[in-house]
């Protein structure tokens, strides 16, 4: 469609949340909870984490205060929008004694409307990976769908980059360029920001139309552009995706498996914390009278042992194998499977792993390895 | 089972402890009476006096082995029972009082008896799996109430019960907790921890202090090379993994670090 462009400020802003309410959606963002920012209901502008900054290192996260009142400047917090459209626990089956009969209930939750606002690139991305993994693979699930249904999505194009960001070199970010209804560019140049929106979809125009919103500027447009290609530049991160699947298939023996895995904690914070990581464990559980059972679905990991337990054992038994196994599919296998990468770039499994194990250094020691041959054919940016 | 009753007769034995895991029993306000109409609790001294012979079809055994008495005690209840699950920290790691393992416990008993010579102990506090075979493990200090029941419905439906062997963490990523190492630089033991708590320590802004023991693949080594990073010394390292679980060997590997050998002659169980 053609992409018409519009101008918001603060309470133009606070209208369209208004808007999309009005139409029946649970507006969700990433507001400040306790010591992060994590997807949650916003009532108002206010719930965004206006004037906090987040300090990102390996194994380092920190919520401060910020002098600057952008309401969207910060990368992704401790949970991706995967925490809500396939959560982390899910009750799938009910079983009750009624006599003789036994009532079986699929409690499969009713489609819902949820906008998600502040969502930047790296994560819609990842909800088109999860759509490739849970909607397009064969049987759609049905929780996910019906939790992705009606989504909504206003995203924010990223002028700023955290230390941990790599999604440029991951061609995820950091602007987006497609899934959402809107678009946003927060713009500081007043007191107050301002923000140019695209709207991406036909919905998304007429929620921008329905709030009134004005034309914007030409100039803001390449301004916008500009200000993202500032931000992608400015990342020092970055993994060569052309050449991932190579490297990791030539290096499948390589003792930097054997040496991080040493420090690797097999605490599967990484996979917990990806926003494209979907697999899940289900559990059969029962009543103490016998009466009735339930099959729960569960995050799981592939760094625990029980996660490859076939029949006689597991057959990862080491963490190395686990490791190997979770880098492997993330950056290679993912791509066999689905067609894309399995990692967008966004930074937190870097972030949340309390051992400061970094993907991207891990693989730029495996690409160094695999040697020129492997890297030829691939641009050193991946852009 | 019992000739007169369907249900599976359930003994709960006690060796060195302090009660709270079976205490967990009676603590399933809720659930008691839905647990005393499954299962006939035939032995439980804190509960009844009431004292059945065995054999039974499921031990709960809290404590650990600290004296010859226990020592032989706990062969006779592995003979009567079909299963035997260890319960609690000292059951499954020899509890807090397994730091005596790395003290002279004579000494100990000199200071502490009128007549010392009243007193007989073995020198090493050590868990359940040490003497004999365990058929599970419910680890905690004290143990969760759910996870209890979790194997007492599992036993009675024939299904395998469900607990997990991975991280805490993997429970803090599920309720979303922020992980208090990252955001906060404290040093918490949930990635070296079994799951089964509920993560209830970072869910309230402190660390993890493991009372939980290790878990199945517990990197305990690389943790203490965080916590040094995080600028804890070497002696708050070792105490941090020198509390309930300190003789499970995996924070053994961490406390032995610099503080020497452990008490001759006994190294514990390795995979």
């Amino acid at each position: 469609m053609r992409r018409s462009f519009y101008r918001l400020d603060r309470s133009g802003l606070s209208l369209i949340l208004d808007q999309l309410k009005h139409r029946g959606y649970t507006v969700l963002g990433p507001k400040a909870c306790g010591n992060a920012l994590q997807w949650r209901p916003l009532d108002c502008l206010e719930d965004l984490p206006g004037g906090l900054s987040t300090l990102l290192a390996p194994a380092q996260y920190r919520l401060q205060t910020g002098s600057e009142t952008c309401l969207f400047g910060n990368p992704g917090g401790l949970d991706s929008i995967k925490a809500i459209l396939h959560p982390p626990r899910q009750t799938i089956t009910t079983i009750r004694k009624a006599g003789d009969q036994l009532e079986i209930s699929q409690e499969t939750p009713p489609a819902a409307k949820l906008a998600f606002v502040g969502i930047q690139s790296c994560d819609l991305a990842a909800v088109a990976a999860l759509d490739r993994v849970l909607l397009q693979n064969g049987e759609a699930d049905e929780v996910y769908s019906a939790n992705r249904a009606n989504a909504f999505f206003l995203s924010v194009h990223c002028t700023q980059s955290g230390p941990t960001c790599f999604c440029a070199s991951m061609g995820t970010g950091p602007r987006a360029k497609a899934g959402f209804d809107i678009a946003l560019t927060e713009r500081l140049e007043g007191e107050q920001p301002e923000y140019l929106a695209e709207a991406g979809s036909s919905l998304g125009a007429k929620v921008l139309e329905e709030a009134h919103a004005l034309p914007a500027p030409p100039e803001w447009m390449r301004q916008s552009t500009e200000a993202t290609q500032k931000a992608a530049e400015a990342q020092t991160r970055k993994v060569n995706r052309q050449a991932a699947r190579a490297v990791i298939d030539s290096t499948f023996e390589h003792p930097r498996w054997e040496q991080t895995a040493k420090r690797c904690l097999s605490c599967g914070n990484c996979t917990s914390a990806c926003p494209t990581c979907f697999c899940v464990n289900y559990e059969e559980q029962s009543s103490l009278d016998l009466a009735s059972a339930q099959r729960v679905r569960l995050w799981d990991s592939c760094f625990t042992l029980s996660f490859s337990y076939i029949h006689g054992g597991s057959i990862r038994l080491t963490p190395k194998s686990r490791f190997r196994q979770w880098v492997s599919h993330k950056l290679a296998r993912w791509q066999d499977q689905f067609g894309v990468t399995g990692c967008v770039g966004c930074g937190r499994c870097i972030v949340w792993c309390p051992a400061a194990i970094d993907i991207t250094e891990e693989f730029a020691v495996l690409e160094q390895a695999a040697g020129s041959a492997v890297t030829a054919g691939g641009s050193p940016h991946g852009h | 089972m019992s000739s007169k009753s369907p249900h599976p007769r359930i003994a709960v034995f006690k060796f060195a402890s302090c009660d709270g895991c079976q205490l967990s029993l009676l603590d399933l306000e809720e659930e008691l009476l839905d647990v005393v109409g499954a299962v006939d609790l035939v032995y439980f001294p804190e509960a009844s006096r009431r004292m059945a012979k065995g054999p039974y079809d499921i031990a709960l055994v809290e404590g650990s082995i600290t004296t010859h008495h226990d020592a032989e005690q706990i062969q006779h209840v592995r003979r009567q029972s079909k299963t035997l699950i260890s319960i609690g920290a000292c059951a499954t790691a020899g509890g807090i009082q397994s730091l005596r393992n790395w003290q002279d416990v004579s000494e100990y008993v000199r200071t502490v008896y009128a007549k010392p010579d009243f007193i007989s102990t073995l020198k090493m506090s050590t868990p359940v799996a040490e003497h004999v075979p365990v058929d599970l493990e419910l680890r905690g200090c004290p143990i969760q109430k759910h996870q209890l029941l979790e194997v007492l419905s599992a036993t009675l439906a024939g299904r395998k019960p469900n607990i997990p062997t991975g991280s805490v963490c993997l429970e803090c990523k599920r309720q979303g907790t922020a992980c208090v190492l990252v955001t906060a630089g404290m040093p918490c033991l949930g990635p070296v921890t079994q799951a089964g708590c509920g993560a209830i320590c970072p869910a309230f802004d402190r660390p993890c202090y493991g009372c939980f023991g290790p878990m199945e693949s517990a990197n305990a080594p690389a943790l203490a090379q965080r916590f040094r990073v995080l600028g804890l010394s070497q002696p708050e390292i070792e105490r941090s993994f020198r509390t309930y679980n300190a003789w499970a060997w995996q924070f053994r590997r961490v406390s032995e670090g610099s503080a020497g050998a452990p008490a001759a002659g006994h190294e514990g169980r390795q995979p």
